[in-house]
């Protein structure tokens, strides 16, 4: 028994003229960028397309899989669930920001030495959200660091790997004695 | 700089990591060549529909729509989408696979047409200016209402939308249930689920028309199959079309397949003469890329009150979705009916698997493609046999096991498994587990109202994809032999370019060990070069556990080759005969003259230079081996889970999760344990959270990860792993494959240890608190 | 998937964030922490004419007790309870709620007042607010006025709030000796909504009977609401485990839960039963006496 129906979408939005850009200046692993964006833009796309920043990586469209997180102002953040415009006046730090002159932050030579990472897809975003929590407690129990990348979803690692990567990471974090 | 420590069998730090973890990897979705064009499809929210008519000219008018195209469009352009694998002798039936749906669309996700468009915020507009009328059909979701006799079938050649029947039997199967003491039979269902690689799905094609080139970047596990099958498809040349799969964010199975979108971007970028690239979101990932499993089985098994297995039966039905993707009939053919023996030496077995269209995403391979299935009915009955018989399921198994000194074994269901010592990984992770201790807990428990359970799975499972008279006479269009060659350059450092295409499992650093080891060479001057059809020879890909086992032993072949020839030059340049040298730290030393050396670097120049060669040996140490395996390869293991059941909610926590796996020689430790955790949590996932739900219209209900549950930190244990190392005599490495063995092995050891806890047969997966819940208030 | 285009304004003061929401009606909406309203319009599940971003508008993000109250500004952000001491100690009733909202990134920039102003049936902040007799403020532009939590869900997604007005304050009454409560929620996995969720508020005498009782439900109808059966078999007993059993039966009667994929009503119903008892007990041992 067939029906006759007409559009399949169920509700044709109105495709507006596109808006005029807002002058926005993001400061991106401690350097200042100008740019003009539309209010629509997401802060992820503006990383990655504006600024050329790939590292940041988008896996899903209902801010779960936390691949987006940056640091918004040192605190871990999806960007993919930000617009870039909210980010005017604000500092991000991307995976691409961790290293200096070619040298590894220790959170990188951790998950290196622990197999914190498989495909890496992943990885930018876990690494930013764990580096938050170490920052603040760089002797966090197991539960704590489970819960600090609750927000990130990996599916290659089963979690242990990254667990035990954030867990050495904050030894190495620690201030050294005398 | 030579090489003084032993790499083969060491946890190298992995050499991938250091982009990936300063953001440097390079991903399809990270490139924009210049002038790139961005396509999105428009997919059919209805899962059978006749198509009325297609309107594209709204969308055509939008500024910056370059262009609208549906199957019209395509014809004589890009032809069906095939399937690589027709088994043979299954009556299979092959219906056609349009890239973009021709008059009817069959599941809710299938392209109807697509928009070409300046940016992809344009071209995602102008997908909602798209006007398609749809005349819905019935829809059918399920295996058992889709066979049903009577109704319209999805494909007119496929009456009763069977595409296949497959059977597959050994020795006497009617005689053992005779003559069996008891029989139990039970249904499963091992249900529907969504891959869900982090990397959406993401392709950039480019036409050179000065070259008449056609490249493409694709987010794929095998681009060489890539190449093939759209030079198939496109009825283009197949040596000027260049795929590359660059770093690729997981795979899991899902990205094996050709897709349509793929083809058909590679068409728009000939049509356009510019860069043409398209990414999926995750919901479009979710409706239209290959799920896995969905099968309903029913299972007998046969034994006598001893405990001994006298027989096994299974009669399955396998959604294979819409179409038949690319190696969708022998997933639960023949990756599935060969293992249901898994470890115990059962002499009489018969699998009769019905492939069923549905109105559903297309079904192709996932972690573990067939195994998993099997293994989980087998470990599962044989549960249920122990529970009916009131016999510890360790016994069980010990009673029923090939015994150590029997391999190589030739199983009922027609294979020869290569070594094993199942007896040997039992043992070890009963220990390690403490069962004794834990079984006595459980009986004092139980006293007092407590619930825990003990769960046993001890698998075997076949992978290293193969060798090819035995896939080929399966019906896979393909031999699956490895393909390397491994190049010493002019200042010693050395290249290694492979046929496999590591997503995650770290062959990178694992193929320079194996040269390392070969060569005397530092890991560090050793470079893996993969995923590029212009750069590699050619290569079956990553999938199957067949990276490390094949591809990993053609390397070792063609390492040792370039030996040979490297001994054979130092000899003539020592003076000394070839038996007399002595090859250790890199370098050859004459026996008893340790001044008297030649390291491999100096070979390697000499070799380049090639002034001073012995007679009838060629320049240059450089050597190509296309190895063909002589058999799969076995892995095997057992693991065990115990889990604590809040009996009021039916809340299951995991309290151990042990892990002893057996997958041979090992070449890089940390990254084997690695494979065997997320292999274990994916397989726990399907067994606690996981499932593709459809409602009665077709429409995926989980087609977001609000829906579809996977696992985060908190939710996954910790996985205690130890292993058995049991070599394979076959391998030139003695290796076998780890990728996809936690994922088979996983699934039945929480299911049985949750059926333990409560007391009570089966519970379907995916075991919600709510199912435990229900079986609880029963009692 | 990208929204639709849209205006966004960021006014400097609560004047004209106001002024903008007058002057836009229901073509405007507010952008707090964004956690629950960018998801929305990525999915173009909604299609503002203008966003009025108000995380710069000061004097909107505090937890303090200030007189007979606790006051919280709307922009308190989830994790801003998560450390807070003052909530730990005397309040722990919100730090449960903090731990089981969402994710950690999502509780870095989502706000109160934007989990409240959403509306969600399942809302985690809306249930456990309706344990207290909470009292918001409202901003428009005819001033200020408040809202009782009782009457500020209406539907799903939909609030008493006019299009024009703001939600900038809560205040319930100060925690006093006696006082203890707790949060509970089922949940299949982290950062999912709630199957079903408990709130529950008690005030015990000091001979720990129970002098006050406030039980609300997440996930079980159009709104969170209150479970008052529940919380007449309480009031007056001893707090203890027959009283709790009552309540519990009670609870799981007055709700109406409905099947879907988080579970069947009659789960659903069995552990609201469960859930109240447990939160119950805990709120009694937070009470301290």
């Amino acid at each position: 028994m067939a029906t006759k129906r007409k559009k399949a979408s169920p509700k044709r939005k109105s495709v507006r003229p596109e808006n005029g850009g807002h002058m926005i200046t993001v400061a991106v692993n401690g350097r200042k960028f100008t740019r003009a964006v539309e209010p629509r833009v997401l802060l992820v796309d503006f990383i990655r397309d504006d600024l050329r920043l790939t590292g940041t990586h988008v896996g899903c469209d209902t801010s779960h899989c936390g691949a987006c997180t940056v640091l918004l102002d040192g605190r871990a953040v999806k960007s993919c669930t930000m617009l870039a415009v909210q980010a005017d006046g604000r500092e991000i730090t991307t995976i691409e920001g961790l290293s200096e002159h070619g040298r590894l932050h220790p959170i990188q030579e951790a998950f290196k030495a622990h197999h914190g990472l498989q495909c890496g897809f992943c990885t930018p975003g876990v690494v930013l959200a764990a580096l938050e929590l170490l920052r603040v407690e760089n002797a966090p129990s197991e539960d704590r660091i489970r819960t600090a990348i609750s927000g990130n979803i990996c599916r290659c690692t089963g979690y242990q790997g990254i667990v035990d990567s954030v867990a050495a990471a904050g030894e190495m974090m620690r201030p050294r004695k005398g | 700089m030579a090489q003084t420590t032993k790499v083969f069998g060491e946890s190298v730090l992995r050499k991938e990591d250091d982009r990936f973890l300063t953001g440097r990897g390079n991903f399809v979705a990270d490139m924009l060549p210049p002038g790139t064009v961005f396509a999105k499809f428009v997919r059919s929210p209805y899962a059978h529909a006749r198509i009325g008519s297609i309107n594209t000219a709204k969308a055509r008018r939008l500024p910056g729509v370059l262009d609208v195209l549906t199957a019209q469009d395509l014809k004589d352009q890009v032809g069906d989408i095939i399937t690589a694998w027709a088994i043979p002798n299954a009556n299979l039936k092959t219906p056609a696979y349009p890239p973009l749906a021709r008059e009817v669309v069959r599941y809710a996700g299938e392209a109807v047409a697509v928009v070409v468009a300046e940016s992809p915020f344009i071209a995602e507009n102008a997908l909602d200016l798209v006007e398609v009328e749809y005349d819905s059909l019935p829809v059918v979701t399920d295996v058992e209402t889709a066979t049903k006799k009577g109704g319209a079938p999805i494909h007119g050649d496929a009456p009763d939308n069977v595409a296949f029947k497959w059977t597959l039997a050994g020795g006497d199967v009617d005689k053992a249930f005779k003559e069996a003491d008891v029989v139990v039979s039970q249904r499963f269902v091992n249900q529907r689920l969504q891959p869900t690689a982090m990397e959406p799905r993401a392709a950039i094609a480019q036409f050179e028309p000065g070259t008449r080139e056609l490249t493409l970047h694709v987010t794929s596990q095998n681009p060489f199959v890539h190449r093939l099958v759209l030079s198939i498809v496109l009825k283009y040349p197949e040596h000027l079309i260049h795929v590359i799969a660059p770093d690729v964010g997981g795979g899991f199975g899902s990205k094996i397949p050709v897709y349509p979108w793929e083809a058909i971007v590679c068409h728009l970028a000939m049509r356009l003469g510019r860069p043409v690239k398209w990414v999926e979101d995750r919901m479009e990932n979710y409706v239209a890329t290959t799920h896995g499993r969905d099968h309903v089985q029913y299972v007998d098994l046969a034994a006598k009150k001893d405990g001994t297995i006298l027989g096994i039966r299974a009669r399955v039905l396998a959604n294979l979705g819409a179409y038949l993707s690319t190696a969708a009939p022998g997933i639960p053919t023949i990756l599935f009916g060969f293992m249901v023996g898994g470890c115990y030496a059962i002499q009489a077995g018969r699998v009769e698997v019905t492939g069923v269209f549905t109105n559903t995403t297309p079904v192709d391979a996932y972690r573990g493609a067939g195994r998993p299935e099997a293994l989980f009915l087998l470990e599962r009955i044989v549960d249920i046999l122990a529970r009916k018989l009131k016999k510890d399921p360790a016994d069980i198994r010990r009673k029923n096991f090939i015994p150590a000194d029997k391999f190589p074994y030739a199983t009922a269901m027609g294979l020869t498994y290569d070594s094993g010592n199942y007896a040997g990984t039992l043992e070890k992770a009963l220990d390690k587990v403490g069962y004794e201790k834990l079984r006595k807990e459980q009986a004092e428990g139980r006293r007092k109202g407590k619930l825990m359970g003990i769960g046993l799975s001890t698998y075997v499972e076949i992978c290293g994809l193969g060798p090819s008279a035995v896939v080929t006479s399966t019906g896979f269009a393909g031999g699956l032999w490895g393909a390397s060659t491994v190049r010493l350059h002019p200042t010693g450092k050395a290249t290694v370019y492979t046929g496999g295409h590591p997503h995650g499992q770290g062959e990178e650093t694992t193929f320079a060990q194996i040269v390392g080891e070969e060569l005397g060479l530092p890991v560090v001057d050793v470079d893996v070069v993969h995923g590029d059809t212009k750069l590699t020879p050619y290569g079956q890909g990553t999938y199957g556990s067949r990276t490390t086992a094949v591809e990993g032993g053609s390397i070792a072949l063609s390492a040792r080759k370039v030996k040979d020839k490297a001994r054979k030059i130092a000899a003539h340049l020592l003076e000394a005969r070839e038996e007399d040298l002595e090859f250790t730290d890199g370098k050859f030393v004459v026996k008893g003259s340790p001044k008297a050396a030649k390291t491999i670097q100096e070979i390697a120049w000499a070799a380049y230079m090639a002034g001073n060669m012995p007679k009838g040996v060629e320049p240059v140490l450089d050597a190509t081996t296309f190895y063909d395996p002589t058999n799969f390869v076995f892995p095997f293991g057992c693991h065990i889970c115990v889990v604590d059941v809040d009996r009021e909610t039916g809340q299951v926590k995991i309290r151990r999760y042990v892990a002893v796996d057996d997958v041979g020689n090992q070449i890089n430790p940390m990254i084997v344990e690695g494979q065997v955790h997320g292999g274990v949590l994916q397989g726990l996932a399907q067994a606690m959270l996981e499932q593709s739900v459809y409602d009665e219209n077709g429409n995926l209900l989980t087609n977001s990860l609000i829906e579809y549950l996977v696992p985060t930190a908190l939710e996954a244990p910790r996985i205690e792993t130890d292993s058995t190392v049991t070599p394979s005599p076959h391998n030139p490495l003695g290796v076998k494959g780890v990728g996809e063995t936690g994922t088979i092995a996983s699934s039945q050891a929480y299911v049985n240890a949750v059926c333990d806890a409560v007391g009570v047969d089966h519970i379907d997966m995916p075991i919600t608190p709510e199912k435990v819940w229900r079986v609880l208030q029963k009692k | 998937m990208q929204p639709h285009s849209f205006d966004y304004v960021r006014p400097q003061t609560l004047a004209r964030a106001i002024q903008v929401l007058s002057e836009n009606g229901s073509r405007a909406k507010v952008l707090a922490g964004g956690q629950s309203l960018i998801p929305v319009l990525k999915l173009r599940l909604a299609n503002p004419r203008v966003l009025v971003d108000i995380n710069d508008v000061p004097g909107l993000a505090f937890i303090e007790e200030r007189g007979d109250q606790l006051r919280i500004g709307a922009l308190s952000r989830h994790r801003d309870f998560e450390q807070s001491k003052l909530i730990r100690e005397k309040y722990p009733i919100f730090s449960d709620v903090a731990s089981v909202l969402g994710d950690p990134q999502v509780r870095n920039l989502g706000t109160i007042g934007g989990a409240l102003a959403h509306a969600d049936p399942a809302s985690d902040w809306g249930t456990a607010l309706l344990a207290f007799k909470a009292e918001l403020t409202a901003r428009g532009p005819n001033g200020a006025r408040t809202i009782p939590i009782d009457r500020f869900f209406k539907d799903p997604f939909t609030t008493a709030l006019r299009s024009s007005e703001l939600l900038t304050e809560i205040r319930i009454p100060k925690s006093k000796a006696g006082d203890g409560g707790a949060y509970l929620k089922l949940k299949r996995k982290t950062g999912d909504f709630a199957t079903i969720g408990v709130a529950v508020q008690l005030g015990l005498d000091a001979k720990r009977n129970v002098a006050g009782a406030r039980i609300a439900l997440a996930s079980v109808g159009p709104r969170p609401i209150r479970a008052p059966g529940a919380e007449k078999a309480l009031v007056g007993r001893k707090a203890g485990p027959t009283a709790f059993a009552d309540a519990a039966k009670m609870a799981s009667e007055e709700a109406h839960p409905t099947s879907d994929l988080r579970g069947s009503e009659e789960y659903k119903r069995a552990m609201i039963e469960v859930f109240t008892r447990r939160a119950l007990e805990t709120a009694t041992a937070r009470a301290g006496r």
